[in-house]
């Protein structure tokens, strides 16, 4: 009986730690977090605990919030379509090697997740600068005549977030390559298909769940990046990461800063729950 | 296995060179002998990693670092592996929204994460502590562990386990001497990623440091707000050795391709 009773209070038991430090960790802290989002604050005054919906309004009247979340989802579509295009082609190329080279190559994708993203966003600086090694090689090779600008503008925040982000894309795609079975492609291959028709025809729709799981994990981390804009962007070019930063840490309007951070997790989960729900009804029978 | 045709390698020869080209010049302009960014066209020189001892600031943001990393993930892996092996035994009601709720720290962008503790931290009064700091970690790597530690627990054989019981051994015999050795791959490999991951977060912690206690990559991202110098190349490139010191020893304890892709079958 008393065996009975512990196997199933178990799980409970188990999880119950794990549990609270959540709840008291991640569940009140982001309530709070929208709470504060609805107080009222003034320069002398500071955050007055009273309902208001002023940032809220502002927020969402203002044209430079929309601007900022305007170019903030920008450059996240810009980044998750650069890294579909680079992307699964690479993971494709990496899935034909033999398996010596493509456990080196794999070390090229992985390694630069592990080092820091301040340290791959300075490398980013310093080749795109107007004196970089890249607008110094562009002029040599007679392609422009004098520098392009990349630092603090959009382009150049889409480049280094298509290099920090497109290793999720390549393990989501990879991953999905490796439940292909070769035969079909070689029975297709035997029947007469062209190269590009076995590309289109037999292996893009079977990696589609795998380019769109990619996908949401790249457009949400580029719609919530934070260090690599505000080094390539600098003040001027915000995006809503580094413009909820400004609003906590040099203006220090708490409260709008919390609704510009509610207003961002908002829009993500609504975006990313909409689109998995959309995938597994489309793709059900590629999940089993 | 067919091979890949020549466009194909020119197309990887030219993403292996994106991927590596910005960690490249990080390391060579860290041994220039020039007082301002520039190649080393005058030979290496380590005059930039040897200044890196003139700022203390550094060194004691890197030990903060790595005693953060080992601390958060330690407690994360001992609340990931109990949740783990509760989640991956029972069917219990809220068990898939435990597990959401668990990985949600992954899909939560980090500047909103970074806010809830500022505010919060900021209310109880552990604002810009160092309690502070690895009670945020914990939650940011909390995921990684209970991925690989979950993995890991889909695969035992609980008959194993079940001989142990009819052989005698208590509930914590079991678990000390059977479970924990048959999920250590998995728990160690979560602690890995775990500290990995919690050394390299910039985004949450830039909110709750405070000038006392400061992580490295935060200092590194302060230090760059300012200005770009060679000593922030030289700081920049013994981390990137570093990580790829630490790459190539869990490429050959663990395999990358097990840790990073796939790590569902164990």
């Amino acid at each position: 009986m008393s065996l009975a009773v512990t196997e199933r209070n178990s799980p409970f038991l188990l999880t119950g730690p794990a549990l609270l430090v959540f709840l008291g960790l991640v569940i009140i802290p982001l309530g709070m977090t929208v709470l504060l989002s609805f107080y009222d604050w003034g320069q002398y005054k500071g955050i007055v605990p009273e309902f208001t919906l002023k940032n809220w309004v502002e927020v969402f009247t203002d044209s430079y919030f929309f601007e900022i979340f305007l170019r903030t989802f920008r450059i996240a579509i810009l980044v998750t379509l650069a890294s579909i295009l680079i992307g699964v082609p690479e993971a494709y190329i990496l899935n034909r090697m033999a398996p010596a080279w493509r456990s080196a190559f794999l070390l090229v994708v992985i390694g630069p997740l592990l080092v820091s993203v301040v340290a791959r966003t300075l490398g980013w600086a310093l080749l795109l600068g107007s004196t970089g090694l890249v607008n110094q090689g562009l002029i040599a090779l007679g392609l422009i005549t004098t520098p392009l600008e990349f630092m603090f503008t959009e382009t150049g925040v889409v480049i280094v977030l298509i290099h920090v982000l497109i290793p999720f894309m390549i393990l989501a795609v990879w991953a999905s390559l490796q439940r292909l079975d070769p035969q079909i492609e070689n029975a297709a291959l035997s029947l007469g298909a062209s190269r590009l028709t076995i590309w289109r025809r037999v292996i893009l729709p079977q990696i589609v769940p795998g380019i769109l799981s990619g996908s949401i994990i790249v457009f949400s981390l580029a719609a919530s990046a934070f260090a690599s804009p505000a080094i390539i962007g600098g003040r001027r070019l915000k995006v809503a990461a580094t413009l909820a930063y400004d609003e906590f840490l040099n203006t220090l309007n708490w409260p709008l800063g919390a609704a510009v951070a509610s207003l961002l997790l908002l829009a993500l989960v609504l975006i990313t729950v909409g689109s998995n729900r959309l995938i597994e009804r489309r793709y059900a029978q590629v999940f089993e | 296995m067919r091979r890949n045709s020549p466009p194909a390698l020119i197309f990887h020869g030219l993403f292996v060179v994106f991927m590596l080209a910005p960690l490249l010049i990080v390391c060579v302009v860290a041994f220039t002998p020039e007082g301002y960014l520039s190649l080393p066209t005058r030979g290496p020189s380590l005059r930039w990693f040897k200044a890196i001892f003139d700022y203390p600031e550094f060194i004691r943001a890197f030990r903060d670092s790595l005693w953060l990393a080992a601390l958060s993930s330690t407690i994360a892996i001992m609340l990931a592996v109990p949740a783990a092996l509760a989640i991956a035994r029972y069917r219990f009601p809220g068990r898939e929204a435990m597990t959401t709720l668990f990985m949600s720290p992954l899909m939560v962008p980090h500047v909103v994460l970074g806010i809830a503790f500022l505010r919060f931290f900021t209310q109880i009064g552990i604002s810009g502590t160092f309690v502070g700091l690895v009670l945020s970690h914990i939650i940011v790597v909390i995921p990684f562990a209970l991925r690989l530690v979950l993995a890991a627990s889909y695969g035992i054989d609980r008959r194993i386990e079940h001989a142990a019981i009819s052989l005698g051994a208590g509930t914590s015999t079991v678990f000390r001497r059977v479970t924990l050795p048959l999920i250590l791959p998995g728990v160690v490999s979560g602690w890995l990623l775990a500290a990995i991951n919690s050394f390299d977060e910039v985004t949450m912690t830039v909110f709750i440091a405070s000038p006392a206690t400061v992580t490295l990559p935060v200092r590194m991202f302060l230090y760059i707000q300012d200005n770009i110098d060679p000593l922030i190349a030289a700081v920049s490139a013994c981390l990137i050795a570093m990580t790829a010191a630490l790459l190539f020893a869990l490429d050959r304890l663990f395999g990358l391709d097990r840790l990073f892709v796939g790590s569902g079958k164990g």
